[in-house]
């Protein structure tokens, strides 16, 4: 058998030679959220901070985190699009370490993210966007990013052997809106009526948000409730419960994949 | 003669389903030979294809490829095999010399041993000119060569093609056939599954039909068609308000084998050779009988099929 790490970067390379292949779906997945960025904070930024530009600071932080929801759908559609066209098959049929796939897929993911992490902070930069924080408050933040990815890729890759077809991936596309919506990263859950309020408050994607807002040093939401008071201990603990839950129920669903 | 494949009492009932897609399916394959499974759509051949290269697991019975237990030593047996077909698939996105590259690699291969065997297969498989091309522009015909391609990185001692010519063209299929066969040469054990009985005849030195999930007929393409009968004079009359038909077979009859059978303005003669055959046509042709159409007709696997299917499902009754 071969080891784990080395067919998990053979398998990593392949997916970096897809984007060698095809730059242009590469590309417009790491400048997706730089548009989102702009679109929010010039259409709306004046309404909910007074100007775009007092609004960037605060969305900044919050698009660093819905750019790995956006991952989300990566994953998904590349763990599907392989068990469509076999190609997840004749994987299982080779001697190879029987994590691999999954391992090379975190890789492959993570760097992707790491890709977006940067386009977007450079486009924040260049939108006058700072941060006040240390360089441990920063690698911290960045490290939040990634764990918060990191538990999504493993939601991804369960739906992904899961859907019955590349098809499903559409619907992932549109759900992770309102996901993406009822959370704190475009808007302060003070201003939702207080049930919806709450249940922002707890997405998983507010935590992220609001941590690296205080790691960054950037504007944060009133807070007041609990889940708002300890952003940084649920922006670690809502990672790690999708990893607990969705890694063992991958591996089983991979090991069964026996459509 | 050494087994590559054996199966003994494999059973597999997917969840939900109505009846099992295995039942007590047995086959013995020798090393070195090509058998073919043959059946119709649901017959259980991707399945029982599916269990013995380990992507499936199997709900009772025991099966062993090149000598590695399919349930215990699941790797033994993926180092040993090769799978092209239905459900081996290739990368679209990148180009056909990336995916040897990456299958060689995943074998164990050094990137530059991987380099080399890629390119050595491009070259054996015909694929220079699109080497570099994203498989997903390639015809279908191309792609099942990468596919086989894809499967020989490292020489497999058993190889399984699942439906290998499904949805090609005639030329397209004549070139998988080539290089199956040329495999064969190498001496590599191949389970090919086909609902083409032209295909296992082209192909296959041993022959095993799968209906319901268990072989119920197996042996050479020849004594497979033997079973179903002689070969046969089959003639065509014009349908005049005489009886010519009628009159043909008498004529046939001390030529014949069996029972000739008449029906409307055909009569078919069973006959022991081709030269009694000629003496059918002049024993006709002595009489004034002048058929429309003959044909010299050697029983085909379709005949056993059918002869199969009516069988079972007179035991079924």
């Amino acid at each position: 058998m071969n080891s784990l790490a080395h067919d998990a970067m053979v398998l990593a390379g392949r997916t970096v030679g897809h984007w060698r292949a095809q730059p242009v779906p590469f590309l417009v997945t790491l400048l997706f959220p730089v548009l989102v960025v702009l679109m929010m904070g010039g259409l709306f930024g004046g309404a909910i901070a007074g100007s775009a530009g007092d609004y960037v600071p605060f969305v900044v932080p919050g698009v660093l985190a819905l750019t790995m929801l956006f991952g989300l759908e990566t994953t998904m559609a590349a763990i599907t699009t392989d068990a469509a066209r076999g190609v997840t098959d004749r994987f299982r049929s080779l001697p190879m370490h029987s994590g691999a796939v999954l391992a090379g897929r975190c890789l492959a993911d993570l760097a992707a993210s790491v890709a977006g992490l940067a386009a977007m902070t450079l486009a924040g930069f260049a939108l006058g966007w700072r941060w006040s924080g240390g360089v441990d408050g920063v690698v911290a933040a960045y490290g939040l990013l990634l764990l918060l990815r990191f538990g999504l890729l493993w939601v991804g890759v369960y739906l992904g052997l899961k859907a019955p077809g590349p098809e499903a991936v559409a619907a992932i596309q549109i759900l992770v809106w309102p996901v993406g919506f009822l959370s704190t990263v475009f808007l302060d859950p003070a201003t939702m009526p207080s049930w919806l309020g709450a249940v922002a408050e707890w997405n998983p994607l507010s935590a992220t948000a609001d941590a690296v807002r205080e790691l960054f040093g950037n504007p944060g939401v009133a807070g007041g409730s609990w889940p708002a008071d300890h952003g940084q201990l649920l922006s670690v603990m809502w990672p790690i419960l999708m990893v607990v839950v969705f890694a063992p129920l991958s591996a089983a669903a991979y090991r069964r994949s026996n459509r | 003669m050494e087994t590559a494949i054996e199966a003994r009492s494999v059973r597999k009932h997917y969840r939900g389903a109505e009846r099992p897609a295995l039942d007590g399916f047995d086959l013995r394959v020798a090393a070195g030979s090509v058998c073919a499974l043959l059946g119709r759509n649901g017959a259980g051949k991707t399945t029982a294809v599916r269990i013995l290269t380990t992507l499936l697991a199997m709900d009772d019975g025991t099966a062993t490829v090149a000598g590695h237990d399919v349930r215990a030593d699941g790797d033994g047996v993926r180092r040993a095999i090769g799978l092209v077909g239905q459900n081996a698939a290739v990368d679209e996105i990148l180009g056909g010399r990336a995916n040897l590259v990456l299958f060689g690699r995943l074998r164990g291969l050094s990137k530059a041993a991987a380099r080399a065997r890629a390119a050595e297969l491009i070259t054996r498989f015909g694929l220079d000119d699109a080497a570099d091309r994203a498989v997903g522009t390639y015809s279908g015909g191309m792609r099942r060569r990468l596919d086989l391609a894809a499967s020989l990185v490292l020489a497999p001692s058993v190889l399984f093609v699942d439906e290998p010519t499904t949805g090609l063209d005639p030329d397209a299929r004549r070139e998988v056939w080539g290089t199956v066969r040329r495999l064969v040469d190498d001496g590599v054990t191949v389970l090919l599954t086909t609902q083409y009985l032209e295909e296992a005849e082209e192909l296959a030195g041993h022959v095993a039909m799968l209906r319901d999930g268990r072989v119920v007929l197996e042996g050479s393409p020849a004594e497979l068609t033997s079973l179903v009968g002689d070969t046969r004079v089959e003639a065509t009359f014009e349908p005049a308000a005489a009886d010519v038909a009628g009159a043909a077979a008498r004529v046939a009859e001390p030529y014949a084998v069996g029972p000739v059978a008449v029906s409307r303005s055909t009569v078919a003669v069973p006959v022991a050779d081709a030269v009694a055959a000629t003496r059918v046509c002049g024993a006709w042709a002595r009489e004034g009988l002048e058929p429309h159409d003959v044909a010299v007709r050697r029983p085909t696997l379709d005949d056993v099929f059918m002869h199969v299917n009516r069988t079972v499902s007179e035991e079924a009754r």
